[in-house]
């Protein structure tokens, strides 16, 4: 009995020092940001890397998004007889939702796991500690930058999806489906309104935070090995996901 | 070297163009966000009732759309009826006998305001009220005048 609320103590007390650590990391790099920001080319080249190479992806999964949604929202409101209210359907469920989530969830795919990957095969093979030996700031060349690249690229490529996927539903909606065109755009152009936009750049902005922060985390902190790295990257992904899942939640919940 | 520096901030700058567009669409085409300080001029008009009536409802003169509702709200001194406030279309001149009533779209559609152009010489000046108002109608207090007779 007395061993198992020891167990219980012990889970609790790791679960808070990873929390800890989670949290001064992220504080210490933003110390690092603002008391020393570095050169703007390290931040281009992880926007290029985040974003202009997720690019190619987000446009492939928004078309598919806005095509199904066009696709399914099509034949419920043909129940209702109000066809015309697909575009705005679709542009409402994008802007609001889907956008920001599944961009972030593609992201934390495609670079997440490469930020993790990087810097902790840095870590392991001390590459972070002769950093440190030649007294450069790690934190000021490995995560800073990609935490501000991370907050620029993740909205944007939310926008992308964004409009991209209307386009989607506009394809399957009125060329495939024969929605009048007018209809999806007029309905579109008068059910979205600023709030919306806002509420989905703020959602898309804290989402890119979150993938940076966790994944560069789990990175930082890996175990040794090349064990160690895979089990990290895992980590990370997985983590990184249901935090924007969770988080969307409670942000709706905020801003709605 | 350089020229590969070059070619990644030229890729980046790309990417961000993009993106900024897409956003720009989002927010001002489909938010109706103003940037450039709208010429809209405002109006006010009182009603009894407007029921149904959302903020961003459009106002519309013969089914043209020339403005839209920014505001309701109850009139500060007389706080049994709603004020509602709207932005028109600078190059729309109301009369001052025009008529603003609440309409609904469709059977169960939105509501918007239909505003039916006067003859009058006076034109309403920006922030001015607009004085004849029609309220919303309750479809469900028609049916029951019906049911009970009243019509």
């Amino acid at each position: 009995m007395i061993t198992l609320v020891e167990k219980l103590g012990a889970l609790a007390r790791c679960v808070l020092e990873e929390m800890g650590r989670m949290v001064t990391f992220v504080l210490y790099a933003l110390y690092t940001l603002v008391r020393n920001p570095g050169k703007p080319v390290h931040i281009i080249k992880q926007v290029h890397f985040i974003g202009a190479k997720s690019t190619f992806v987000i446009v492939l999964t928004s078309a598919f998004t806005g095509m199904v949604l066009g696709l399914q929202g099509y034949y419920t409101l043909a129940k209702f007889g109000s066809e015309g209210m697909l575009g705005s359907a679709v542009a409402l469920s994008l802007i609001r939702e889907l956008g920001p989530v599944l961009s972030a969830l593609m992201v934390t795919g495609r670079a997440g796991s490469a930020i993790t990957a990087e810097i902790g095969i840095k870590k392991i093979t001390e590459q972070v500690d002769a950093l440190e030996t030649m007294a450069l700031e790690p934190f000021k060349y490995l995560v800073s930058p990609k935490i501000v690249a991370a907050v620029i690229a993740v909205p944007l490529l939310c926008a992308i999806f964004d409009v991209v996927g209307i386009y989607g539903g506009y394809l399957v909606g009125v060329k495939l489906l024969g929605v009048n065109t007018g209809a999806y755009f007029h309905e579109m152009y008068k059910s979205v309104v600023w709030k919306d936009v806002y509420s989905g750049v703020i959602k898309s902005l804290s989402f890119g935070f979150l993938i940076a922060w966790i994944c560069s985390y789990k990175g930082y902190y890996t175990d040794h090995g090349a064990e160690g790295v895979s089990r990290a990257t895992t980590a990370a992904v997985v983590m990184a996901s249901v935090c924007i899942l969770v988080c969307d939640y409670f942000l709706t919940a905020v801003l709605l | 070297m350089p020229k590969r520096k070059y070619s990644v901030d030229f890729v980046v700058g790309i990417f961000v163009l993009l993106g900024l567009l897409c956003l720009a669409y989002l927010s001002i085409k489909l938010g109706k966000l103003e940037i450039i300080g709208s010429n809209m001029y405002p109006v006010y008009a009182d009603f009894d009732s407007v029921s149904g009536l959302k903020n961003g409802a459009s106002v519309e003169i013969a089914g043209v759309d020339v403005g839209r509702v920014t505001r309701i709200s109850l009139d500060p001194k007389n706080t049994s009826v709603a004020r509602v406030d709207m932005d028109i279309r600078p190059d729309v001149k109301l009369h001052d006998d025009v008529i603003a009533s609440v309409r609904t779209r469709g059977i169960i559609g939105d509501k918007f305001i239909m505003l039916s152009p006067g003859g009058s010489d006076q034109v309403i000046p920006p922030g001015g009220q607009i004085r004849d108002t029609e309220s919303s109608i309750d479809l469900e207090e028609l049916v029951s005048k019906f049911i009970h007779g009243k019509v």
